[in-house]
């Protein structure tokens, strides 16, 4: 379902003496539907870069990544935007939301977007929401001004709105309680089930632990950095 | 699929200067865009060589429209022009007061356009300007009063009301959320995102608010003295910005 080929990433900062970052080269793996794989590394060796190569907020250099029959590195931005409404879902770190819109409406959101009627979309999106202890009283509540966790849930219940066959997931137990990790490990376990193909970060080893069945270690990827080509002493990320 | 808009080497100078120097891209039904850039980068010279308000030196503006399929708009006939201004196109201007006529009702800024296009009905017109103030949360009894007793928000809210009363398929906005408050430029943005979503409009939007485009347009165009720097995906722009001047752009932006 998601296929990475050879896929490299530098960053190229114009505007602080034209600093060339490579972050990661050679990156190729698979993740084939039903399966959900852990990127790890330490922190700085390019799990999140990597991932959002993938949803093709960040442009990769070289290299494919193909969502289904889609390469994202290729593709024209409709052609991203399409996949990305009916193929590939992505909860990040962080909400972000168009200020006065009830949480409700941004839980059904990704929904109306793909054309479901109002009632089925609200339907879902106060299904998620109660599973993810979130108060009644705060669905006609716009989430900007809600706890870190919180939002979280929010985010969390937003990107599980629509059963995407392919899933992109940043950090998903952060800040959570034990009660909500567990609803969030069974949405996981219930995403793999129905045949969704997920890339993951965690930094929480049991969540990891239990819902991953195979970890891909970014940190082998990383080149020597280098400022302007010429290399740099150490090799970084080698702590696995 | 057609592009609705497909923009083809769009050139435009002034004397010596530069507008904007050739722009193109292809506009797709549905698609929301946004342009940034300082002022002076050529944004809103773009915007009215595409708009049919300024004759581009060079390029052309290809619509789609609904009778002949696509056609250039720079080379048709002024009444075709103009129709299609009436109809298909809508312009959102900066400045409320540029886009109404100030002197009457809010109700006759509405229909007018709905008597542009041939309603007769009195009932009717007054019904759907009604219905339209309510869409973009004006009171209805305000309906015949005039924009001058209105506050900057409620004549932005009113133009796109007047603007989009016609069922228009592509939508041009200069900078629709200047020199409003944050509180009522979030209101504004949601309902435009609404509107947006609910009647599959295909939209450029001008502003220098990254945040405003990151909320509202698919894509983005990054423009700089009156040429093209960077485009792509808005979120790829935003977060990964190729070009010097968006990293520059970029990192520019104060954070609340």
């Amino acid at each position: 379902m998601i296929e990475l080929k050879d896929v490299s990433k530098t960053f190229t900062l114009h505007n602080q003496g034209s600093a060339v970052i490579d972050v990661v080269s050679g990156v190729s793996f698979h993740v084939a539907a039903g399966e959900c794989v852990a990127l790890t590394g330490a922190s700085g060796a390019g799990k999140s870069t990597l991932m959002r190569m993938i949803y093709g907020n960040y442009l990769t250099q070289a290299g494919a990544i193909c969502i289904g029959d889609v390469d994202i590195v290729q593709a024209e931005p409709r052609e991203v935007i399409a996949l990305r409404r009916a193929v590939l879902g992505y909860v990040s770190q962080f909400l972000r939301v168009v200020p006065r819109v009830a949480t409700l409406d941004v839980v059904a959101d990704p929904l109306r977007a793909l054309g479901v009627p109002a009632e089925v979309a609200a339907a879902k999106a106060q299904d998620l929401l109660a599973r993810l202890n979130i108060p009644q009283r705060l669905w006609p509540l716009s989430p900007t001004t809600f706890s870190g966790g919180e939002q979280q849930r929010v985010n969390i219940a937003r990107g599980f709105a629509h059963a995407y066959p392919a899933l992109l997931l940043d950090e998903p137990t952060a800040s959570l309680d034990a009660t909500n990790r567990e609803v969030v490990l069974s949405l996981i376990e219930e995403a793999k089930t129905r045949g969704a193909a997920i890339i993951g970060i965690f930094h929480d080893d049991a969540a990891r632990a239990r819902v991953c069945d195979r970890e891909i270690d970014v940190s082998v990827f990383a080149p020597g950095p280098s400022i302007n080509g010429e290399a740099v002493g150490h090799q970084r990320g080698t702590a696995a | 699929m057609t592009p609705l808009l497909s923009v083809q080497g769009v050139t435009k100078r002034y004397g010596a200067q530069i507008g904007c120097a050739d722009v193109s891209f292809d506009l797709y039904p549905g698609e929301v865009m946004g342009i940034v850039g300082e002022s002076g980068s050529g944004k809103s010279t773009l915007l009215n060589c595409m708009a049919g308000h300024l004759a581009p030196d060079a390029g052309q503006v290809v619509f789609d429209t609904r009778a002949d399929g696509p056609k250039d708009t720079v080379t048709m006939s002024e009444p075709e022009r103009r129709m299609l201004g009436r109809t298909d196109w809508a312009f959102v201007h900066q400045h409320a007061r540029d886009g109404l006529r100030m002197g009457v009702s809010a109700g006759g800024n509405v229909g007018e356009r709905l008597m542009a296009v041939g309603a007769r009905h009195y009932g009717d017109i007054r019904g759907k300007a009604t219905d339209w103030l309510e869409r973009v949360e004006i009171d209805a009894a305000r309906v015949d009063d005039r924009p001058t007793t209105f506050s900057g928000g409620m004549q932005q809210r009113l133009q796109i009301a007047r603007n989009l009363v016609t069922g228009p398929r592509r939508v041009f906005m200069d900078e629709p959320t200047g020199g409003l408050d944050v509180s009522v430029q979030a209101r504004l943005l949601d309902l435009l995102r609404g509107l947006v979503r609910d009647m599959g409009l295909s939209a450029i939007i001008v502003t220098h608010d990254l945040a405003v485009v990151r909320l509202l347009a698919d894509r983005l165009m990054v423009m700089k003295s009156g040429h093209v720097v960077e485009a792509g995906l808005t979120d790829q722009v935003l977060d990964d910005p190729q070009h010097a001047y968006s990293q520059l752009l970029v990192s520019s932006v104060l954070q609340v």
